[in-house]
């Protein structure tokens, strides 16, 4: 019989049968992700009353958003912070990711990914909460330090502060950076690296202008994983950053639950979104231009 | 030798992703209100004041009743998605599957706003349901992820052979591709349960006064004296995640194996 028959026997077309199959996913990630996306945004332009939302169309929130020194202040630091968080990451994780892609025997590859996997799928609030018990003032590190004498007094400069926030959050996004790198590492051809040994390149040289391109996509893969989550990351500031490391989600959170602020509180969450989306299309930018052609 | 400096970098890069959970046991079971070192003996009454704290049974109650509720319907939602993408070509595809796929980079921030604003806005009351209706969207895509690959491993002439032997459509699903991919729907449900047994924020703003496990231990983290106990939940929290995700990659390479694909290494 003809895929003719098969279809006719199905009695729809391809595209109206795709199309059925995929209406209930389709239909609730529109009612429940676009619909109240498309509600923050109209939010964003709306007066903020005495328990209701005033519908006069204004730019004030943007406003107050953008040139207000203490909003600016945490927004500015939150793009920091991630922007770190991703590099300390990202750079930590590819010596990882090499080395099981390129030197671990494959039949315990998976073992190494199942063991760098295990902690990112633990509890990410206890693990937030274990920094805040290991770098707080009566902390892991201070009470040993001072047990065995190292020290006289607790040490202040590693808890409470943006630096804590880095440390903690680069711990917790640590496996998200390694599975893109690995996979792009695993695809690269390994007749093309004896090809540039052959050719007299140096192992390093053969790195540089070999294996470092050809996993260019899966780095990109990896800040993208590390960045988006890190900037909108709520509990690591909250817990560990002190008054000094507040991010934007504590800032949307203050406006929202506890202002009851929800035009300014959008506006800051659009905000927070157009400064993802500008920066992970900087780095897709960076990545075609890396590869020098149309591949993404 | 194979590796060399890499390999010690590797097991020291280890020794630093599991150092904090270390912490955890060597606290919860030691004698001391106060977490820090040296310890002072070993107890076991941490854990038995968890079996005394019916706030904390509630949240368990809460967290079980949305985990396994968005495991199930994130699971089934998701392999409507992962096999319209996988099997037809339709119009408006890559929009739709890119709006399916959004919450993956999206700021959970920014879901869990703009759900509480239009939960508000209907006038929905917070609860459980609503928390729910979050977590299933955040889990659908992770769900899309694995049962793509198991949808795409699939030999389309079976699905033909089974039409031409007289099977509807209905049935060929429920009788050849249901079973081929049954490993991977068993994965996709036991990540979706993880992630949403997991997730804090968004049941932060969605929960009302129906708090969660994430929700209740994050409200206890303010009071010092419950630090110990909460390490004992956490010791339990964390043997228990490595059991269900040792059971989810049982299920992946049997899967793989059973399709006879190459395994390209973990979950993400």
């Amino acid at each position: 019989m003809t895929s003719g028959g098969v279809l006719r026997r199905m009695g729809r077309s391809e595209a109206a049968s795709g199309l059925a199959m995929i209406s209930p996913t389709a239909s609730y990630a529109i009612l429940l992700l676009a619909a109240p996306l498309a509600l923050i945004f109209i939010y964003s332009f709306l007066t903020d009353g005495y328990l209701e939302i005033i519908r006069t169309f204004t730019f004030a929130n943007y406003l107050e958003a953008w040139t207000n020194e203490l909003y600016r202040v945490v927004m500015l630091r939150s793009l920091m912070v991630a922007l770190t968080v991703t590099a300390v990451t990202v750079l930590l994780a590819f010596p990882v990711a090499y080395f099981v892609s390129f030197h671990v025997d494959p039949s315990r590859k998976s073992l190494w990914l199942f063991l760098i996997t295990i902690p990112f799928w633990t509890s990410y609030l206890i693990r937030v909460f274990l920094w805040k018990v290991i770098l707080g003032y009566n902390g892991v590190v201070n009470s040993g330090l001072l047990g065995l004498g190292i020290i006289s007094e607790p040490l202040q400069w590693i808890n409470y502060n943006v630096g804590a926030v880095v440390v903690t959050l680069a711990h917790a996004y640590a496996p998200f950076a390694i599975l893109p790198i690995f996979v792009a590492l695993e695809k690269i051809d390994r007749s093309l690296l004896e090809a540039g040994q052959d050719l007299g390149e140096s192992r390093f040289m053969t790195f540089l202008r070999v294996t470092l391109p050809l996993a260019m996509p899966g780095v990109i893969a990896a800040v993208l994983i590390v960045f988006i989550p890190t900037i909108g990351d709520f509990v690591t500031p909250q817990l560990v950053g002190g008054p000094e490391g507040r991010m934007v989600a504590n800032l949307i959170q203050l406006q929202y639950l506890k202002l009851d602020n929800y035009p300014l509180g959008s506006a800051i969450a659009v905000s927070a979104m157009v400064i993802v989306t500008v920066v992970s299309l900087f780095f897709l930018y960076l990545n075609r231009r890396y590869l020098r052609g149309p591949e993404s | 030798m194979r590796g060399g400096w890499f390999k010690v970098y590797a097991l020291v890069y280890l020794v630093f992703l599991y150092a904090p959970i270390i912490l955890l046991p060597m606290f919860a079971f030691n004698d001391a209100t106060v977490i820090a070192f040296p310890l002072s003996g070993f107890s076991t009454k941490w854990f038995a004041a968890l079996a005394d704290d019916p706030p904390l049974h509630d949240a368990v109650r809460n967290s079980l009743i949305i985990a396994v509720t968005t495991a199930i319907l994130s699971t089934t939602l998701a392999v409507f998605a992962a096999r319209a993408s996988t099997r037809y070509r339709f119009p408006g595809k890559a929009g739709l599957m890119g709006l399916i796929m959004l919450p993956l980079v999206l700021p959970e921030i920014i879901v869990a706003v703009s759900l509480l604003s239009i939960l508000l806005m209907v006038g929905i009351e917070l609860s459980i349901l609503t928390v729910i209706l979050g977590h299933v969207l955040i889990c659908t895509p992770f769900c899309i992820a694995i049962l793509s690959s198991a949808f795409q491993s699939l030999d389309r002439s079976l699905e033909e052979a089974a039409y031409d032997l007289g099977e509807t459509s209905f049935s060929t699903f429920r009788l050849i591709i249901l079973p081929l991919v049954m490993p991977g729907i068993i994965s996709s449900l036991l990540i979706s349960f993880t992630i949403s047994l997991d997730e804090f924020i968004i049941a932060f703003f969605l929960a009302g006064t129906q708090a969660t496990l994430p929700v209740y231990i994050f409200s206890q983290f303010r009071f010092p004296q419950a630090v110990p106990v909460i390490m004992a939940l956490g010791t339990i929290l964390v043997c228990l995640s490595v059991l269900l995700l040792s059971i989810a990659e049982f299920f992946r390479r049997r899967g793989l194996a059973r399709s006879g694909t190459k395994d390209t290494g973990g979950f993400l």
